[in-house]
């Protein structure tokens, strides 16, 4: 993600003015009017809709007619009862499938890259892969029978250890569930981006490190690992980023009357205000909350980043 | 790099080796034994599933469950529905996705950085989940197989690693030369970019019709019809409500042996509704790492 805006490449040639331009390449430009044209109304459309957060919305008058009542809805979220729930459970389930979850796809991808055997390689990607095509639907109805109490074959074995918990009612078991589940699903498939990372590590750093006499265990520490850094720090940009935004279906899915006090997330709640009960207000002005608290977590990640080690998004 | 004799090779190496394969092979029973189980489940006794005893084997072979699925007309329309999604809403996210990213790998289009930033900043703003019902309400959208196929055609991580791709392997060279025996832009995209970018094409379709094939939100928020219900929330109402058999409505609480059944045919749905894209993504695999993941690093 670094080219884009990054780059600072200044082109020898003297460039046309943008209107000949234009005309010059004009079937460029077609090509891309129907990207332009679907951003521009789907995702940019919205955004118009977002001074509803400071209106009430008034169904006769549409979206802008109704009276302008300022912050009056952010500081009925703040003030709610649920507010700090809320935020704990989000961030909850956001740090723990960060901190859990990040590290599994970088080991995944050094193990990985040590094999040798193409055709080894290929069919262990193919296995680790999988899960992540599964659908989130399947993937909560997978765990419902797997480790429904009595019935379930995960239970089943805890039984055997002496442990009996009902990991879906108990609330202490829904964010261990969640998170470990996530790894389970998404570690092959995240651990993609690092093992091409590694693909294209420079050889003559693996025949330094053998003439140095360093062992393949070295050679990871001092080699591949650094070699991933990079990488591994825009992944993490991108996923604090993401910190407020912990994926709506699972959660959505996996919430049932007895977990719903630890269940219970932002963009959860911003559903079940917004389409459920129709406060079309209320749950805009949440929903703006909570993408100003995403923004503005990228903006200072990336800039601490562009500091300490010299990689940013932008 | 050579493989080295077993003999050559230090303890330390030798160790390394034997604790790599360990490791490997508990990461591979992890994630294999649950898809595992749900084959072996759905088609043994459920008497012997639900009571532990069917680990490695199937016993008591019997295809109840996958009856069930097939008698069953919500799956049938789900399944219907989902295909006609799929299909059309790839075709349309294809023919908006790849000319765009063409157009903006080109550096000699001018403009293309601002129309650049102004696709990726959509990646990190959005204005939230009311403001788009409302406008798709008043686009008419809700409620119609549409909202399934046409907004949000561009996904603009797809885009990113299009174009990357292109500006990597299209050689400029090459559009000058067509350039200068008269080939227009389109043509060049259709006849030359197109049939050498096999790779980023394949990979593309299949991001965008696994999001198709398993979308569950889309329908949650925008359908209330059920002859309009995708796969997924029909999958939903079975899987997750239990409401497995489609004439009893019991719902919710089933007696204990009746739920033995009602989790057979659950293992069979949840087989047939996820191999069509587990079985189509093993030959597109080739292409995740080479140039088109790397793209996206760097992009």
């Amino acid at each position: 993600m670094k080219t884009f805006s990054g780059q600072k490449q200044i082109s020898v040639r003297k460039q046309e003015p943008l209107f000949r331009n234009i005309r010059k390449r004009y079937q460029l430009w077609l090509m891309l009017l129907p990207a332009i044209l679907s951003i521009a109304v789907f995702n940019y459309g919205p955004m118009y809709g977002i001074q509803l957060a400071f209106r009430e919305f008034d169904f006769t008058k549409g979206l802008t007619g109704g009276e302008f009542v300022g912050l009056k809805y952010f500081l009925k979220f703040f003030r709610s009862f649920q507010f700090t729930d809320m935020i704990r459970n989000t961030f909850t389930i956001s740090f723990a499938t960060l901190i859990l979850g990040f590290p599994v796809p970088v080991i995944l991808a050094l193990m990985m890259n040590q094999i040798r055997r193409t055709k080894v390689k290929k069919t262990l990607q193919t296995v680790f892969y999988a899960p992540h095509f599964i659908s989130m639907v399947v993937m909560v109805g997978l765990l419902n029978v797997l480790l429904a109490p009595n019935t379930g074959i995960v239970s089943s074995m805890l039984g055997l250890f002496g442990i009996n918990i009902n990991l879906l009612g108990d609330r202490n078991a829904f964010v261990p569930v969640y998170v470990l589940s996530d790894i389970w699903q998404h570690a092959g498939w995240n651990s993609i981006i690092y093992l091409a990372a590694l693909s294209s590590v420079d050889t003559q750093l693996y025949d330094a490190a053998r003439v140095d006499g360093a062992g393949r265990w070295q050679t990871i520490c001092h080699v591949d690992i650094p070699c991933l850094t990079p990488t591994m720090i825009i992944m993490l940009i991108l996923s604090m980023g993401n910190i407020l935004s912990v994926g709506f279906e699972k959660i959505f899915l996996m919430q049932n009357s007895t977990n719903l006090t630890v269940a219970e997330v932002i963009s959860t709640y911003v559903y079940k205000i917004g389409i459920r009960s129709n406060q079309y207000s209320y749950s805009a002005a949440i929903g703006l909350f909570n993408t100003v608290v995403n923004f503005v977590m990228l903006i200072t990640v990336n800039r601490i980043s562009k500091k300490v080690s010299d990689t940013g998004l932008f | 790099m050579n493989e080295k004799g077993w003999r050559q090779k230090s303890v330390g190496d030798r160790t390394f080796d034997i604790a790599l394969r360990i490791l490997l092979a508990i990461f591979v029973i992890i994630v294999v034994y649950p898809l595992y189980f749900v084959v072996l489940a759905s088609v043994s006794d459920p008497l012997l599933v639900s009571k532990g005893q069917v680990l490695l084997w199937p016993k008591e072979m019997s295809l109840f469950g996958f009856q069930k699925v097939f008698e069953d007309t919500r799956i049938w329309i789900g399944l219907r529905n989902t295909v006609i999604y799929t299909v059309l809403g790839t075709i349309i996210n294809m023919a908006a996705t790849l000319p765009a990213a063409y157009a903006l790998s080109r550096k000699d289009m001018r403009g293309r950085k601002t129309v650049m930033m102004f696709f990726v900043f959509t990646m990190f703003f959005n204005g939230g989940l009311v403001p788009t019902y409302l406008l798709m309400q008043k686009l008419h959208l809700v409620n119609t197989i549409w909202v399934f196929i046409l907004p949000f055609a561009v996904n603009v991580y797809n885009l990113i690693i299009a174009r990357t791709f292109f500006e990597n392997s299209i050689p400029t060279e090459l559009y000058e030369s067509a350039a200068l025996d008269g080939c227009s832009d389109f043509k060049f995209f259709v006849s030359m970019v197109m049939p050498l970018s096999k790779a980023v094409v394949s990979v593309i379709m299949l991001y965008y019709m696994v999001a198709h094939w398993n979308d569950f939100f889309t329908g949650l928020i925008y359908i209330r019809d059920q002859k309009l219900n995708p796969l997924q929330l029909v999958l939903r109402e079975i899987l997750i409500a239990n409401n497995v058999f489609a004439a009893g409505g019991t719902g919710g609480s089933l007696s204990s042996y009746d739920q033995m059944y009602a989790d057979t045919v659950k293992y069979a749905i949840i087989i047939i509704s996820s191999l069509p894209m587990l079985i189509i993504y093993p030959f597109i695999q080739k292409y995740f790492e080479k140039g088109v993941m790397i793209g996206a690093i760097k992009g």
